[in-house]
């Protein structure tokens, strides 16, 4: 059976499975010894297979065995998050229909698999990055629900103090790297703090075995920026990983209308990099991908491009009427539901009971709901901080006509100054 | 000759007063009477004009008109008497490689930076010393290297990021735009974004348009950046050891033409400010702001001048963005004059945003409209005449200074 870095899946779950050699600098590199174990989707990525059988196609080295990919706790953590992400976006629609906020609202529904799948196994000092859909990925990350609640009403007590907003989600203490709006400028950032990473480990000789993980979308992956960075996160092996969440489309523009050859994971061996196609839609499988991606990063051996196959079952943002897509592709992802498909893992192999899942929901309900309630309570920013943090150094704003830096000037901390 | 009173081009001054006839005066305002060599002057104030505004001049200093023409640098450099002297090009990397033996964070990126040693040698030998990963050779892919730079100065890192030439930094707009300039916004402070951008740009010697651009006007708009424009040596090295530590990212704009200039500089350590502009040459009659190369231009315009008497404040104004108003403002205040010289083109350049600023500040102090002088509207042409005279050259400065000063 072909490992995880070599095969992939065309699109649209077809039966087809097309094997491809894996390039032969891309050697997959398993943590454990750990067997296989079935997944509980059937048409997606081939679950993850020992380093012991590498053949492809109908091979049969998948051993039926007991043990599991993950322990309970894990398991509950990784519930927790899929349901906090799940909920908060939720709310986040309505809150929007109430007026409550504003703007562009992009939500994250359908894809919880990858962004719980990756963060969770990130430390505090790893960096993410992500783009206008980046609500879960700060929430998976560690932001507080409070934070990016108020920060979506635009209130002071915001992770960006309400300056940045939905598609602007920032958090130094969570090493939450945005938030950008245009697709794509968010990589050659993150490819930045992965460059850091490996800086400090080869310049400043400190022990930092830090990794960025870069998330963007399928139409990102027409975009030179996207590109360029492939090309120096390889040339100089730095510490990244970069998840392409492959929801098939970009706003209205389908994915294979849009790109000559739609399979993403192929572009990372043309610049030198493993390419890995995953099945986005299931937490398991992406998390054990990402655990040899992340490996490989912290060990100094360089990029990896991972294409999670997922899907949005909202439209791509709050003002979508999202008329163009099939309701039959939109049903067939929804029965792939990953949160339901973890609860169904959890319960069957006896990792929790339908009460302790219950808990979480209700606990995740109140802690959104509690989110709510303090985003409301928070107050709007005031006038004197408009000119706050334009520059970090307000000398910036330069020596006004009295002679004075004009950062001095009263009316400055008032937010009345004329700058 | 009463037409020297008129603004005409003319002979020395020697000539005019003799033969001056205060009847012929036409011009409404005050009127300094040329008096280049020697120190008296004839003070004409028209009748009617409101003289409490206009301080009347006398007895202007000999001393500064005989040696003034010449670049004074308010700076001073090398007051200790010793002092060094080098090439612009080495002022820059002299600042550079002090500011990286002194913080490990500082770093270069760039195409050529490393094993080249920099397209014009800014960063020739930083590789060798301190090894190819604090001196980034990129590939050609400005804008995700920009990108990168700033991630890295997010994470800790203060790079400073080349663009072979100025222009190519286009590739970089959205870079620079979005993330270098608004990051520390939009992220509520939490960011600093400490990037030191620069690289040379400006009209060369037939280079072609795309080489030959000024993106100072572009830039200007971006919320969160500084700009500033090294023309000497002195200021130079003092630029960038300045940009290189401030926390607000910093766009350093050198030219391509004045890389080979050579001046003796302290020994000292030192560093300029930021958000100052300097005093090139006192002056009473009339305020020329300049920056970059044409400042050059207005120095060789002013020996002419002094030659015909006038007397021209010329302060390079450094600091594109901010402007610093309060020496500038002081100069109005003196002269109430202004030329601005620039190479930037007409439209929205950097004397398009001064002249407003003037105009919005000082109003009251001006005597006559504010004057620019920038580069035509055209790209810059291959062709050598057409491109000098897409620039701005010393005999316009000079005579737009006698219009001005009729």
């Amino acid at each position: 059976m072909a490992t995880a870095f070599s095969a992939t899946l065309p699109l649209h779950g077809s039966s087809q499975e097309i094997v491809l050699a894996s390039p032969p600098d891309c050697l997959l590199l398993l943590l454990s010894s750990d067997p296989p174990v079935l997944s509980p989707f059937a048409d997606s990525t081939r679950s993850i297979s020992s380093i012991s059988c590498r053949c492809p196609g109908n091979c049969q080295g998948e051993e039926t065995h007991q043990s599991l990919l993950i322990t309970k706790e894990e398991g509950l953590v990784l519930y927790e998050d899929m349901i906090l992400g799940r909920s908060f976006e939720d709310m986040c629609a309505q809150m929007y229909y109430r007026g409550k906020m504003f703007g562009f609202v992009h939500l994250y529904n359908g894809q919880e698999a990858v962004s719980t799948g990756f963060i969770k196994l990130l430390t505090k000092s790893d960096s993410v990055v992500s783009t206008y859909r980046d609500h879960v990925h700060a929430l998976s990350k560690g932001v507080s629900a409070r934070a990016v609640m108020s920060e979506l009403f635009g209130k002071v007590t915001g992770c960006c103090r309400g300056q940045g907003g939905s598609m602007h989600m920032f958090s130094k203490e969570h090493n939450m790297l945005g938030g950008f709006a245009f697709i794509g400028e968010g990589i050659p950032v993150a490819t930045g703090a992965a460059f850091t990473s490996k800086y400090k480990r080869e310049v400043l000789k400190q022990d930092c075995d830090d990794v960025t993980v870069a998330f963007f979308g399928d139409g990102t992956c027409n975009n030179g920026q996207f590109y360029e960075c492939l090309n120096m996160a390889a040339l100089y092996k730095l510490p990244i990983i970069f998840v392409v969440e492959n929801n098939l489309w970009a706003i209205g523009m389908s994915h294979l209308r849009s790109t000559s050859d739609p399979e993403i994971w192929k572009k990372g061996p043309a610049f030198g990099m493993p390419g890995v196609h995953v099945d986005g839609m299931d937490v398991l499988k992406v998390r054990e991908v990402a655990k040899e991606a992340v490996t490989r990063a912290r060990r100094g051996e360089g990029p990896t491009l991972v294409e999670c196959e997922t899907y949005r079952f909202r439209g791509h943002s709050l003002a979508d009427p999202d008329e163009l897509r099939d309701a039959a592709e939109k049903a067939k992802y929804a029965a792939r539901d990953p949160i339901t498909a973890l609860k169904k893992y959890l319960i069957e192999n006896k990792l929790a009971n339908e009460g302790e899942l219950k808990t979480i929901e209700k606990k995740i309900d109140d802690l959104v709901e509690e989110a709510v309630e303090f985003a409301d309570a928070s107050p709007q920013p005031g006038r004197s901080q408009l000119l706050e943090n334009v520059f970090a150094d307000p000398k910036g704003f330069g020596i006004g006509p009295d002679g004075r830096y004009r950062c001095e000037d009263p009316k400055f901390t008032e937010g009345t100054a004329q700058v | 000759m009463a037409a020297r009173i008129h603004g005409g081009a003319g002979a020395g001054a020697a000539t005019a007063l003799s033969t001056f006839n205060p009847k012929k005066l036409v011009a409404p305002s005050r009127t300094n009477l040329p008096a280049a060599r020697s120190s008296k002057r004839y003070i004409v104030a028209a009748a009617g004009s409101d003289a409490s505004k206009k301080s009347l001049r006398v007895g202007h200093s000999q001393k500064l008109i005989a040696n003034a023409a010449v670049a004074t640098k308010a700076d001073t450099s090398a007051t200790t008497g010793t002092g060094h002297e080098l090439l612009l090009f080495e002022a820059l990397q002299e600042g550079l490689e002090e500011e990286m033996d002194r913080d490990p964070h500082v770093c270069v990126m760039g195409e050529d930076v490393g094993h080249y040693g920099g397209s014009y040698k800014v960063t020739k030998g930083l590789a060798d010393k301190f090894g190819d990963l604090r001196v980034l050779d990129t590939p050609i892919c400005e804008n995700a290297f920009t990108g990168m730079g700033i991630g890295a100065a997010m994470t800790g890192l203060r790079p400073v990021i080349e663009g072979m030439n100025m222009g190519f930094l286009l590739l970089a707009f959205n870079q620079i735009s979005n993330n270098c300039g608004m990051l520390h916004y939009t992220s509520g402070g939490q960011f600093t974004i400490p990037v030191v951008i620069r690289g040379p740009g400006g009209v060369g010697r037939q280079l072609g348009a795309e080489h030959s651009q000024r993106l100072e006007s572009y830039f200007q708009s971006i919320p969160g950046i500084q700009m500033v424009a090294c023309s000497t040596p002195y200021n130079a090295k003092g630029l960038m050891k300045a940009a290189i530590r401030s926390e607000n990212p910093v766009i350093l704009f050198e030219h391509v033409l004045l890389y080979n200039l050579k001046e003796k500089i302290p020994d000292e350590e030192y560093i300029c400010n930021l958000e100052e502009a300097e005093m090139v040459r006192p002056g009473e009659h009339i305020t020329i702001l300049t920056y970059s190369r044409m400042r050059y231009h207005v120095m060789q315009a002013a020996k002419t001048l002094v030659n015909k008497g006038y007397d021209p404040e010329v302060i390079d104004i450094r600091s594109l963005k901010p402007f610093d108003l309060y020496m500038i403002g002081n100069s109005v205040k003196k002269t109430h004059r202004v030329l601005i010289v620039e190479e930037c083109m007409r439209t929205g350049g950097i004397g398009a945003s001064l002249t407003a600023a003037i105009n919005e500040n000082f109003h009251d102090y001006l005597d006559a409209p504010v004057m620019c002088l920038s580069s035509q509207d055209v790209p810059t042409p291959y062709a050598g005449t057409l491109e000098e005279w897409t620039v701005v050259q010393p005999a316009q400065i000079v005579t737009a200074v006698e219009q001005l000063c009729q």
